[in-house]
């Protein structure tokens, strides 16, 4: 064998096996034994939870229980009913959550929002969004308590998203629509697009699902019906979307489904059930809170701190990786709103079921069943 | 001594051979144009003649245009630039028109009627390629056993891009034309349907198609084994059984107590063949007329295993759910 063979030995393995993660990997089994319901993590590539900012100060009970900000300030539309002291703690926190003082972005801290010669102003239009971001904020952690389990505490401050960024940095917006004639028209997909994890599939799956109501589901009964219409094409953008939640999660399909039979709820584990609410959720947030705000968004190039808008006019929109960030607990499940009670909200919910979730009981009974013998 | 098998390679050198003379209705061959040795690695060290005749270059152009048309299509999809055109091309795509347009022929060529015209002309190619594998033969005093065989992949390729679009009514049922789409495809259909292992006849096709290359494993490494007794000279080892075939036959009987002969092996690897593209043809074309999801169909059925249920309520089934 001469030199070259040689090396064409040694390279072309080393090539081929180029892609793979060595080292090893963490594996936990989630499920029925046999079902391949396993989540693999290699702990090198796993995204980090990142560091969770103190609150500014300690929030005694003395400075909850003080004069409402909503008599001592004008203008103060959403939190008029919390106290100023707590009202001042959280402004703080909001600061630097989004705009930190001493941080490169422009105006950064109180004057990002506001005008420092008149605090209660709305002349800048970042105040207006950050009173409609508030409101969105008490209502998800009011409104969509399935999604985080019924747990207490459980729920959202700005810091989830934003992590000191004015924009979070995982967001979306509408696809350019597709030219009428085939130069330039990827039919919305045949694209290595990252938000559907670099598989050919649909890259804008949002507008339809995460903006719009479009069905999701494409399962049917065992035998063809009516209703079983659902056509390739949609099952493809269904895909998408699945990539895109499993990216942004940084889990794998096996987290919620049993793969068996990907349509079936009775096989599924309860994080499908957490996921099923968080699509609504961010349906919610991207259609009564972001697109509503409709103009008070600048156009893109005439707002004084850079573009809110895709490339088709429409807002930057929120996804599951905007909060999650490839972590299935957001912040690795710290119970951050515990030290922000005025986020908690207080909106009844009329749109949630009562009883959502499964019970607790139930679901610790079924996992005892699938739980293998240690 | 020294046959021609992988082990003891001699490439023969000599007058080249133009084969049997044909009828006067057959065209002129082309070649024969000489030898290679890399091809002797490989083969045959003589390459050519090539019978080429009307079938073969109309299904040749069919054949090039059918792939002219998905290359500029996919060309197009990158405005053109050859660059972006070689870093996706494993993502880029000739898709088939979207469900609304269902199964007619009255598509706008932006729309998938190019993806229409370029099955067209694939299918055509590869009709007229099954002609000619089947007029060769016959025209040299073979049996047609190629064209059949091929014929069996050609009705998978068929229920796949027509048959069963056109009983589902839609061309988005088909495959698109593009190396990770029509993957996606493959795997969006079986999610769609509710599983495709649990597809009797996709089970099928899978055990003939592992059970080909077991087959195609076990033949090759016998004659391999048995070459240095000339037992690679399979046909005379039919009508005259030699130590080669007897050492082979009796290998199989001692290992596991019977064996195929010279000549059934190679019905055993032939069947095996067709029936993974048959049975695979079958299955497809049943998913989505007759049943919906297979996974239920199967449990149905006590095909497949119910698991334990894990206590999960589908949300949406709740008073109050929102939409």
């Amino acid at each position: 064998m001469n030199r070259l063979n040689k090396l064409v030995a040694i390279a072309l393995p080393a090539l081929l096996l180029a892609g793979c993660e060595l080292g090893t990997k963490e594996q936990e089994q989630v499920g029925y034994r046999g079902t391949a319901m396993v989540q693999i993590n290699d702990p090198d590539s796993k995204a980090k939870v990142g560091e969770i900012p103190a609150p500014p100060y300690e929030l005694t009970a003395e400075m909850v229980a003080g004069d409402k900000a909503g008599t001592a300030y004008e203008n103060v539309q959403v939190l008029g009913d919390t106290s100023v002291d707590e009202f001042n703690y959280l402004m703080q926190a909001m600061t630097t959550w989004i705009a930190p003082d001493g941080s490169a972005i422009k105006d950064a801290g109180c004057t990002y929002c506001h005008n420092p010669e008149n605090m209660a102003s709305d002349e800048k239009y970042t105040k207006v969004v950050a009173r409609k971001m508030l409101q969105m904020t008490r209502t998800i952690n009011a409104n969509w308590k399935p999604h985080f389990g019924n747990q207490d505490n459980g729920g959202v401050t700005c810091w989830t998203c934003h992590r000191g960024n004015p924009v979070p940095v995982n967001n979306w917006s509408t696809a350019v629509p597709e030219p009428g004639n085939i130069t330039g028209n990827k039919r919305g997909g045949n694209t290595p697009a990252a938000s559907v994890a670099y598989a050919s599939l649909n890259y804008d799956p949002f507008t339809d699902y995460l903006a719009g109501k479009e069905s999701i589901r494409v399962g049917g009964k065992a035998f063809p019906t009516a209703a079983s219409n659902a056509s390739i094409q949609s099952t493809e953008k269904t895909y998408g979307l699945m990539m895109h939640m499993s990216q942004g999660l940084g889990v794998n399909c096996t987290y919620c489904h049993n793969s068996n039979n990907f349509a079936k709820w009775e096989d599924s584990r309860p994080q499908r059930v957490n996921a099923w609410y968080g699509i609504r959720m961010v349906r919610d947030i991207n259609n009564n809170y972001i697109t509503a705000l409709g103009d008070v968004w600048p156009q893109n190039g005439a707002g004084p701190y850079g573009n809110r808008r895709g490339p088709h006019g429409d807002p930057l929109k929120v996804n599951c990786a905007t909060c999650h960030q490839g972590v299935n607990k957001p912040l690795g499940g710290y119970k951050m709103l515990k030290d922000y009670p005025a986020l908690k909200g207080s909106t009844p919910a009329p749109a949630v079921a009562a009883a959502p979730a499964p019970a607790p009981a139930e679901t610790a009974a079924a996992a005892a069943v699938v739980k293998p013998a240690a | 001594m020294a046959y021609q098998n992988i082990f003891t390679q001699v490439q023969l050198r000599g007058e080249l051979e133009a084969g049997v003379p044909l009828g006067p209705h057959n065209d002129q061959r082309i070649g024969p144009f000489g030898t290679s040795w890399l091809m002797g690695k490989l083969g045959g060290a003589q390459i050519g003649p090539v019978y080429l005749g009307t079938l073969g270059v109309a299904s040749l152009l069919c054949g090039f245009i059918a792939i002219e048309i998905m290359g500029l299509n996919m060309l197009a999809s990158v405005n053109w630039d050859p660059v972006q055109f070689v870093r996706q091309l494993f993502w880029l795509s000739l898709e088939p028109p979207s469900a609304k347009y269902g199964f007619t022929f009255n598509v706008p060529l932006a729309e998938g009627g190019w993806w229409i015209a370029a099955g067209g002309f694939l299918t055509a190619s590869i009709l007229l390629w099954w002609a000619r594998t089947y007029v060769r033969a016959r025209e040299l005093g073979m049996g047609s056993h190629v064209a059949w065989a091929f014929a069996s992949a050609i009705w998978l390729y068929l229920v796949l891009g027509f048959i069963r679009p056109m009983m589902m009514g839609s061309w988005a049922e088909a495959v698109p034309f593009g190396i990770f789409p029509h993957l996606d495809w493959t795997a969006a259909f079986s999610i769609r349907y509710g599983n495709l292992f649990y597809n009797p006849f996709h089970a099928l096709s899978i055990v003939f198609l592992y059970g080909s290359t077991l087959l195609f494993a076990m033949h090759g490494a016998t004659i391999l084994a048995v070459g240095r007794y000339g037992g690679e000279r399979e046909i005379e080892q039919i009508t005259d059984r030699g130590t080669a075939s007897e050492r082979a036959a009796l290998f199989w009987r001692w290992t596991m107590g019977w064996n195929a002969t010279m000549e059934s092996i190679h019905r055993w690897a032939w069947w095996f063949a067709v029936l993974t593209t048959l049975t695979g043809g079958i299955g497809i074309l049943l998913t989505g007329t007759v049943v919906d999801n297979w996974y239920l169909w199967a449990v149905q059925h006590g095909f497949a295993l119910e698991y334990p249920a894990t206590g999960v309520v589908d949300p949406a089934t709740l008073p109050g759910a929102p939409q």
